[in-house]
């Protein structure tokens, strides 16, 4: 009973995999666009690195090189963390515009199948769109990669998959409760988080208020320890107290934002949200 | 999903006195300056209903009467204010999981992802209700050619397709996860009187074959003599008859007999094309 159960599951979270594939071959179109303007946005980055010689700052005062690969490491994880936040996020404003969400809530499947089709779908995705910038920019740029720990940056990059997940999830709730203004509050959330993480900037630099928040938010760790290990092969035992924050972080998050997306269900069918448009 | 054998001597759909009210009472502090009270407004008023297994029964209503909400709580997609339905003896609040199993909804709008084509529509859906394997793309080829659409538009986008050919996908759809229960939310709208004609074949050989059973919400008075076992007439949120076509035609169309559609006139004081004229314009 168990096994069928959990076989029907599987089967539904593949096939949200499945057609998350099949959409994004069909908007093919779409997705060429959007891989190129992450690129330009990151090559923009390494470029103002490049530039900033001829800013008045001399190479003897501040190691450029160092300076470039900090921004464009920032800039490549963001473009990735920020990627998959947005397919997760906006996953349910994307059914509400296609006019399938009734459909896809009436089926009989678990929500946390749903959610983690969804998920697993964008980390894919995320993953081979970030791969692809990360490959134009060692062409583009010579980068000195000489000390860094893989290893480490790996574990880093994968601890902080739960939590992001978490928040995207959280994120999501905003377009299923609010079909008109959901989705300009989750563009929100995205800024605040693009503010707060320390993606182009140490965390230190912010106010308190923000410097706080900024401790708080998964990805600093995220960007802090990939950063680490690629610019300074931080080894695979000093990354772990990283990997350990946000391998806590997610075990909160990711069932924190289940149970609160589960509540919103309720809300929206009382309210009867879960309509084409709102 | 196949009825279970508990679940063979049960009513398909039992609805106890639902009423469901959308707009929310604002307490009046509740209220910044800048937000108004919304007006509520009743969609289903204490409206009780049984469907027998295996029987295709109608709903007949004008626009705002509350057929749509009626189906959508049965689907599970709006939970009642108050009152209860059970979908083959499933609450569809607290057993919603169960209900699930054993629906299927076409609704009056074609809900596909646009881009995609039919297959890859239906396979999504095939997955979703624990199919989708080997065995699929020949079951749907053969859905699509019994009503009567052409093979190549199988693998076309959506958005291609006409307004009757999307329809059908939606139907061969909700075929496709053999529901026990089949909500049908106006689902000849649209179609031409050829394509309504494959349909409504269609719906009557799958309640003979599969023992389906079927509640179609229409406009067509018609479809509905032809289809319904029994009809229910519903207006502004209230169930106001109940019975076979015969029954409905014999007590409310007049001294003289008439039509079903004599029948709802006398009932709603309104036709329901007065209805449709109304949300044209």
């Amino acid at each position: 009973m168990i096994g069928n159960s959990l076989r029907w599951e599987l089967n539904a979270f593949a096939g949200f995999i499945e057609r998350q594939k099949n959409l994004y071959r069909r908007y093919w179109a779409w997705e060429a666009v959007w891989l190129l303007y992450n690129l330009v946005s990151v090559l923009s980055i390494g470029y103002l690195a490049s530039g900033l010689s001829s800013l008045g700052l001399e190479p003897g005062q501040t190691n450029l090189q160092q300076a470039q690969l900090y921004l464009l490491v920032g800039a490549l994880l963001w473009t990735y963390l920020s990627m998959v936040f947005f397919e997760i996020a906006f996953a349910i404003t994307w059914e509400r515009w296609e006019g399938t969400i009734e459909y896809t809530f009436m089926a009989p499947i678990r929500r946390l199948t749903h959610l983690l089709g969804m998920c697993a779908a964008s980390l894919i995705y995320g993953i081979a769109r970030a791969a692809l910038i990360g490959l134009a920019l060692v062409f583009l740029f010579k980068l000195d990669l000489s000390h860094a720990n893989y290893w480490a940056a790996l574990a880093i990059f994968a601890a902080a998959t739960l939590p992001l997940l978490g928040l995207g999830i959280f994120t999501s709730i905003l377009p299923l409760l609010s079909p008109e203004k959901g989705e300009q509050m989750a563009f929100a959330v995205q800024g605040v988080l693009l503010l707060i993480s320390g993606v182009y900037y140490p965390i230190t630099v912010l106010p308190g208020p923000l410097h706080i928040a900024g401790i708080l938010s998964p990805l600093t760790y995220t960007l802090d320890g990939v950063r680490e290990a690629l610019l300074h092969g931080l080894s695979v035992g000093g990354a772990l107290p990283d990997v350990g924050i946000l391998v806590a972080m997610g075990i909160v998050l990711v069932p924190a934002s289940v149970w609160c997306f589960g509540r919103a269900e309720v809300r929206a069918k009382r309210l009867g949200l879960l309509k084409r448009s709102g | 999903m196949a009825i279970r054998v508990s679940e063979l001597n049960t009513a398909a759909v039992e609805v106890d006195s639902i009423s469901k009210r959308f707009g929310e009472l604002r307490r009046a502090h509740r209220l910044t300056p800048w937000r108004k009270a919304k007006t509520p407004k009743l969609a289903l008023d204490h409206v009780s209903l049984r469907v027998d297994t295996g029987r295709i029964t109608g709903i007949l209503g004008a626009n705002g009467s509350g057929k749509s909400t009626l189906i959508r709580i049965l689907a599970t997609l709006l939970t009642p204010d108050a009152g209860t339905a059970l979908v083959f003896g499933h609450d569809v609040v607290t057993g919603a999981a169960e209900v699930r199993r054993h629906i299927n909804r076409v609704s009056v709008e074609a809900s596909f992802f646009k881009e995609m084509s039919p297959w890859e529509n239906m396979l999504y859906a095939a997955r979703l209700y624990g199919s989708g394997g080997a065995g699929t793309r020949g079951r749907v080829e053969a859905m699509l050619e019994r009503l009567g659409l052409p093979l190549d538009t199988l693998d076309k986008p959506m958005k291609q397709l006409s307004r009757g050919q999307q329809q059908k996908v939606a139907i061969a759809r909700s075929f496709l996860t053999s529901p026990s229960l089949l909500l049908m939310d106006e689902p000849t709208t649209g179609l031409d009187p050829r394509s309504k004609r494959e349909v409504q074949d269609l719906v009557t050989s799958i309640r003979r074959e599969r023992a389906a059973t079927v509640l179609l919400c229409t406009h067509d008075l018609q479809e509905a003599e032809v289809l319904c076992d029994r009809v229910l007439v519903i207006d502004h949120g209230r169930v106001l008859a109940e019975g076979t076509p015969v029954e409905l035609i014999r007590a409310h169309a007049g001294p003289d007999g008439g039509s079903l559609e004599d029948a709802f006139m006398r009932l709603t004081g309104k036709r329901l094309e007065e209805d449709e004229e109304e949300k044209e314009e």
